[in-house]
Parts: C-alpha cells; structure tokens; sequence
C-alpha cells in the first residue's frame, strides 16, 4: 500500500496543543440535551451535562472567513496538513471522573497519541487519535477522552 | 423501581429506543455542538460535492443516543465511569434508528456493571457499536 504519512506528519504524534479554557453555562446544557432529546430531567434543567457534551466542547472557534469550503475551519485541529481532507468523526473513548456542570470553569488539553492508515472500501483513510484531557478549575480531573477523527 | 445489582443478570438487556433525526433536530444538534459541516445541513453540497447519498446523522450524536441507553437506564441509581464508541457505517436523514445493549459483566463486590451498545439501522446492520461501565450506588 502507498503510504500517505509521512515522517513529518508522524513526528507529531506527542503534540501537545496550549490549554483551552471553557466557562459551561446552563443554557448551553439546556440547548445540548434539546437537541439531543434528553429525557432525564437533570439533563433538561441543565443541572448536569450528558456525557457527549464534551464533543467538540474545547473545538477552534474560528471566524467566518477561516471556513473551508466544506463548512470546518482551515487547518482543522490541532496537527499536520493531511493529504486527504474530508473528515469525519471516528469515535471515542470517555473516562467520566464527575459529571460537566453549570459554572465549571474547564480547562482542556489535546495531545496527539497517534496517527494511522487504513485502506477503506473507497480508498485510503488516515485516522488521528487525540487525547483530550480536562481538568477544573481547582486543578481536579473532570474526564479523559480519546477522539479519533477520519480523513478520506 | 431503582436499580439494584443483585437484581441483574448477565444478557439482561437495557430498553431499546427509536430515533428519527429530522432537518431541525441535526440543525440544532449542529448548531449546538458549533459543528459546521455541511454534509449534515446542505444537501446538494453533501450529495454533489462529497457524494454521500443524503444528509448524513452526525456519528457524535448516535453516540449520544448510546450515552443515553445507559443514562436512562441506570437513573439516579449510579454514574457512568466509562464509555466508548465508535462510526463503523455512515446512516442519513430518513433513516430511523434504534439504540440499545445488554448487560456483559457484572461485578457484584466493586458494584460495576459493563454493558455492550448499539446503535443500528433497519436492515439491522450496527451502524455504531460502543459500551460502557457504570458504577451503582446499591
């Protein structure tokens, strides 16, 4: 198989990006669990944010004008230019010290563990692993999640 | 009626649920997680540009409704410690799915219960497998 990764890309498996810092707001936990039809009501009243919350929680936050042509923002994420650019979300991988709340002031830190190839039923694929790791404000773990994204 | 360990079985399963994503609902999904891909609100770019077949349901948001299988299952009766899944088959608007597990391991003296999740579509292929580990208070 043709590789598509090449050392320059690999060399940033370990990349650790700046920390991101988030305020979580009720009214985001509101919208996030109506969209997502939550039916608990801790979800509903934003007491408490639903576990998938965290996706793209600590995502860039670019202005119109960074936007590709395909809506994601140019040099999506954190990491290398790849030679294939639609992307999609691959999966993840959650451990939940305590639940999001109202008020959390977070802070998020990715690091990239790995980056991969696999030939797909049409085509090549790369994926890249992410750890995301998100502590409070006192400095106490809130979660670690492992994010893969595919690019075809 | 709450949720007691010694109440489970291992192949116990957790209740399944319809989900039927519609233009509004992965709109306000989009817009709530501030994900701009329009392969999941522009269907002519999706189909003419990135040739997918329709408007494609988000993977994140299937993995909610598998996140959801088991937080409404176990209630106020636990948390959950782990969970994990993964896109193995893109699905599009119009698609019903279905979410649901079972129970895989029971861990009577930690009190921690490991179930297996799926999320599949009417052909009954698995569109997104996952599973987790929650932590019962009884």
């Amino acid at each position: 198989m043709t590789t598509l990764l090449t050392d320059e890309h690999r060399a940033w498996i370990g990349h650790e990006d700046p920390p991101t810092h988030v305020e979580v707001s009720r009214r985001d936990i509101v919208k996030y669990s109506i969209a997502t039809e939550q039916t608990l009501q801790k979800y509903l009243r934003g007491d408490e944010a639903p576990p998938m919350f965290i996706f793209n929680l600590f995502g860039a936050l670019r202005p119109i004008a960074e936007l590709r042509s395909d809506g994601l923002p140019r040099g999506s994420g954190t990491g290398p230019k790849l030679p294939l650019h639609r992307v999609m979300a691959g999966g993840t991988e959650l451990i939940q010290t305590r639940p999001i709340r109202p008020g959390d002031r977070l802070t998020g830190v990715h690091r990239i563990v790995d980056m991969y190839e696999k030939q797909g039923s049409q085509g090549p694929l790369i994926f890249t692993v992410r750890a995301l790791r998100v502590t409070d404000a006192a400095g106490a773990p809130v979660l670690e999640e492992v994010q893969t994204s595919i690019a075809r | 009626m709450s949720l007691r360990i010694a109440d489970l079985n291992k192949g116990d399963a957790l209740p399944q649920r319809s989900h039927t994503p519609t233009q509004v609902s992965l709109f306000l999904y989009n817009a709530s997680v501030w994900n701009p891909h329009r392969i999941h609100y522009d269907e002519q770019y999706t189909t003419q540009v990135e040739h997918h077949p329709g408007i494609v349901i988000d993977g994140p948001l299937q993995g909610d409704w598998l996140a959801q299988c088991v937080t409404n299952w176990l209630g106020d009766d636990g948390t959950l410690v782990r969970f994990q899944y993964s896109n193995r088959k893109a699905t599009h608007l119009g698609e019903t799915l279905v979410s649901g597990g079972r129970i895989t391991a029971i861990d009577l003296e930690r009190k921690r219960v490991t179930v297996e999740l799926f999320v599949k579509n009417a052909a009954g292929e698995v569109t997104s497998p996952g599973g987790a580990t929650v932590q019962l208070s009884n």
